[in-house]
């Protein structure tokens, strides 16, 4: 297939997974917001929203101050940047447009719809009503969307190519958010450690994580037990059944990048290979030891250098 | 202005071949057609059928692109009618195919003083580049548009008139395609009421006649579509098409050209291409050759097609054929190349190039249509009777400044067809363009599309000066 038309559907299933991850993530600040909490915790909780998109200078330009109003609006309905969910839901679309004789008619509908369907909400104010039920429906179809792939499309390069898209982006964005998760705790988390909070905000705390990856209920019945911060980062960076872990991630990638292989992409394949076998066969005991922000900054390094590999060999070839 | 020609309804009452959808019209509710023609448009929207205004924004915030105004009413066409269309239509396209051919290699027609030599090779649309090019099967232009109108007669009648032909890069086929699937959906009884010939095979058609004419000696073709990209106002029509013929659609920055040949960057390495479908204009084929800073197009393709190791279709340069001031000489190349008396007829052209010519269209711009010899899109014409003074004395100016730029027709009051405006139903004026296709054979499937000036008394009928479309049905009995 073309370079340009894999290009295309990488990006596609690059942005609607990133407007679906920003959707669960802002929805749990939000969710979380509505307990009571520390003015401090809350911002924190805000703060830390936009850390994990690189967007803390952009906003304080624009808002400066950091309130749940204003970081929400400016992830949701800002077009000025790149990052919010209507700026990624029409680099989803856009994407598809440029290639829609390349996917089925169903996934073009889809996702233009889903655009269309999303600036008329926006229009109507849904979103300064109920801003759950919007996050909800963005979630929603970036699910449909997924469904839709994987159950109209003909499973060759080009279905190959939207999948890479869709793992790759995902394992960057459960990174980003363990990260700043963990780092919001203590400057750097090395495992357990005393804490002078309540018990109870902890667990508020990771289950609000655990909730953001549809991961609460997975967590109860994979460990069937209490909550504690070293199982959940177990199951968000190891566990290869758990559908958004690096892990379950990097199996998307190598797997689906050795059904387009060529003749250069041995390298971007062997290191895309290499970080898989590092979750495969890493302890969550020994990436604590490292330190979990060292931990992740590596791994979203090495996620960084897959997708510019990808992107020299297959996408954008000179 | 004179009486039009109604599709439907004469003075004795409803046309034959509109009895039965008449009876049906009848029949409808008015709440259920104001339903389905929403319907029709949320699904036009939703399917993006859309085409690119530059520098507008709609209210869904998409920036620029707009839904053409789909109209429910068709266009029903008798079977005799059409049988007569195309056989005109095929012997037309056959002709222009060897003029053009003719153009650059002998240029007998000059030589007999059929076409004045000027208006050949002082032609803006002449390609020097060309003479001397050998294309597969002598074909130049393999998809054409022809623009066919039909005007009242005094004694009732109509008669259909060849106003235009396109034979660069028509388009608007595709949604002759997606007009018929949208009656379909609307309206499926109507198909049970009537016989209508299907189009639906046109992309299969339009494969078959681009792998007919790839370079001698290749046996599986390699064909692809090349688009301006997703900005251009047709790339609803080009994504189509590609993906109807299952072919890939490239843009210039896609191919490159090595050692003679043309390839596409692909996920598996360079890729040769055989048979282009482009869908861009030759000035921005091939920054060496044209214009040098053309990023739409293919450096170095040129070369490649003038060695035959790839066809073009259409091909470079027959927009010498379709020049608004070429069109006048139209029946007389039917007759110097096929022996045969032309099926189709021209509208009476006055060459404003011509002392004589000018003379009469100075005297009589009100009645007049004026159009600029090199126009598209309904820019840059006058329509005499519906211009104002001010309008028909500053166009004056323009013409007296450089008449050979312009051609005039007499006004011909198109025919009309009902259709669903503000107000309800209401008769509007309409065109059609049927789409040719030649390869091994000449094609088309039976209609085209209709498109229909919504404004009342409106003659213009492009959509980017407010016109819709109307599904075309041929009838088979």
């Amino acid at each position: 297939m073309l370079s340009r038309t894999a290009d295309h559907l990488f990006w596609m299933a690059r942005y609607m997974e990133r407007a679906e991850n920003t959707a669960r993530m802002l929805d749990i600040n939000y969710q979380t917001s509505l307990l009571p909490q520390s003015a401090d915790r809350a911002e924190q909780g805000w703060r830390g929203m936009l850390g994990i998109s690189e967007l803390t200078g952009a906003y304080q330009q624009r808002h400066g101050k950091i309130d749940a109003r204003h970081v929400m609006d400016f992830m949701v309905h800002d077009e000025t940047h790149a990052s919010s969910i209507v700026s990624c839901l029409r680099a989803a679309r856009e994407n598809a447009r440029a290639v829609r004789g390349s996917i089925t008619t169903e996934l073009w509908e889809t996702t233009n719809q889903t655009w269309l369907e999303f600036n008329r909400m926006l229009r109507q104010l849904n979103f300064e009503r109920d801003p759950s039920a919007v996050f909800e429906w963005v979630k929603f179809r970036s699910h449909l969307s997924r469904g839709v792939t994987v159950g109209t499309m003909l499973q060759d390069e080009s279905l190959h190519f939207i999948r890479i898209g869709t793992f790759l982006e995902r394992a960057d964005n459960t990174a980003r958010l363990l990260d700043v998760k963990f780092h919001a705790l203590a400057g750097d988390y090395f495992g357990r450690e005393q804490t002078n909070e309540a018990p109870e905000v902890d667990f508020y705390h990771w289950s609000a994580i655990l909730r953001s990856v549809s991961g609460f209920e997975i967590y109860r019945k994979v460990y069937r037990n209490v909550i504690v911060p070293e199982k959940v980062a177990e199951l968000l960076i190891l566990r290869p059944d758990m559908p958004r872990s690096l892990a379950s991630c990097m199996n998307g990638v190598v797997d689906n990048l050795r059904l387009v292989a060529n003749q250069q992409s041995a390298d971007t394949q062997r290191r895309a290979g290499r970080l898989r076998s590092d979750l495969e066969f890493g302890r969550i005991d020994e990436i604590l030891a490292t330190g979990m922000h060292a931990y992740l900054t590596h791994f979203l390094d090495r996620v960084n250098d897959i997708g510019a590999g990808i992107s020299r060999d297959f996408l954008v070839p000179a | 202005m004179k009486a039009s020609f109604d599709e439907m309804n004469s003075a004795s009452g409803v046309r034959p071949h509109y009895k039965v959808f008449r009876r049906w019209l009848d029949e409808q509710p008015v709440a259920s057609m104001r339903a389905r023609r929403d319907e029709a448009e949320l699904v036009f929207r939703r399917v993006g059928i859309t085409f690119a205004v530059y520098g507008t924004k709609d209210e869904d915030g998409a920036g620029t692109e707009r839904l053409i105004p789909f109209d429910v009413i068709p266009r029903i066409i008798p079977k005799h009618e059409w049988q007569q269309l195309e056989a005109g239509l095929r012997q037309r396209v056959h002709a222009l195919n060897r003029f053009v051919h003719d153009v650059y290699h002998r240029q007998e027609i000059v030589r007999a003083g059929v076409v004045p030599q000027e208006q050949v090779l002082k032609n803006a649309q002449f390609r020097p580049e060309m003479v001397g090019v050998d294309v597969p099967g002598g074909v130049y232009s393999h998809i054409a548009g022809i623009d066919i109108v039909r005007a009242a007669n005094p004694d009732g009648s109509g008669t259909y008139y060849v106003l235009e032909d396109n034979l660069r890069v028509p388009s608007g086929v595709s949604y002759m395609l997606e007009n018929r699937k949208m009656t379909m959906r609307l309206f499926p009884e109507l198909f049970t009421l009537h016989r209508v010939a299907p189009v639906a095979h046109y992309p299969d058609l339009l494969l078959e006649s681009l792998r007919a004419v790839a370079p001698a000696g290749v046996n599986e073709p390699s064909v692809v579509v090349l688009t301006p990209g997703m900005y251009n106002s047709a790339y609803f029509e080009h994504a189509f098409l590609a993906q109807q013929m299952g072919v890939e659609l490239v843009e210039g920055k896609d191919l490159f050209v090595k050692d003679g040949f043309v390839y596409m960057r692909t996920t598996q390495g360079p890729h040769r291409v055989d048979v282009i479908y482009r869908r861009v204009d030759d000035d921005f084929l091939d920054p060496q050759a044209f214009r040098p800073h053309s990023t739409l197009g293919c450096a170095g393709l040129l070369d490649v097609y003038r060695h035959g190791n790839i066809t073009l279709a259409n091909a470079i340069g027959t927009g010498v054929a379709d020049d608004k001031s070429i069109y006048p000489y139209v029946p007389k190349m039917i007759e110097f190349y096929l022996a045969e008396k032309p099926l189709l007829q021209n509208v009476p052209t006055y060459l404003c190039r011509d002392d004589k010519d000018l003379r009469y269209v100075l005297g009589h711009l009100p009645d007049l249509v004026v159009k600029e010899v090199h126009g598209a899109g309904g820019y840059g014409m006058l329509v005499g009777p519906a211009a104002t003074r001010v309008e028909v004395e500053a166009f004056r100016a323009q013409l007296v400044a450089n008449p050979a730029n312009y051609i005039a027709q007499p006004t011909l009051a198109l025919s009309t067809c009902p259709t669903y405006v503000e107000s309800g139903i209401a008769p509007r004026h309409i065109d059609l363009r049927p789409f040719v296709l030649s390869g091994k054979t000449v094609q088309m499937v039976p209609g085209g599309l209709t498109r229909v000036a919504l404004k009342e008394g409106s003659l213009v009928v492009n959509s980017s000066q407010g016109g819709g479309t109307k599904d075309t049905w041929v009838l088979e009995v």
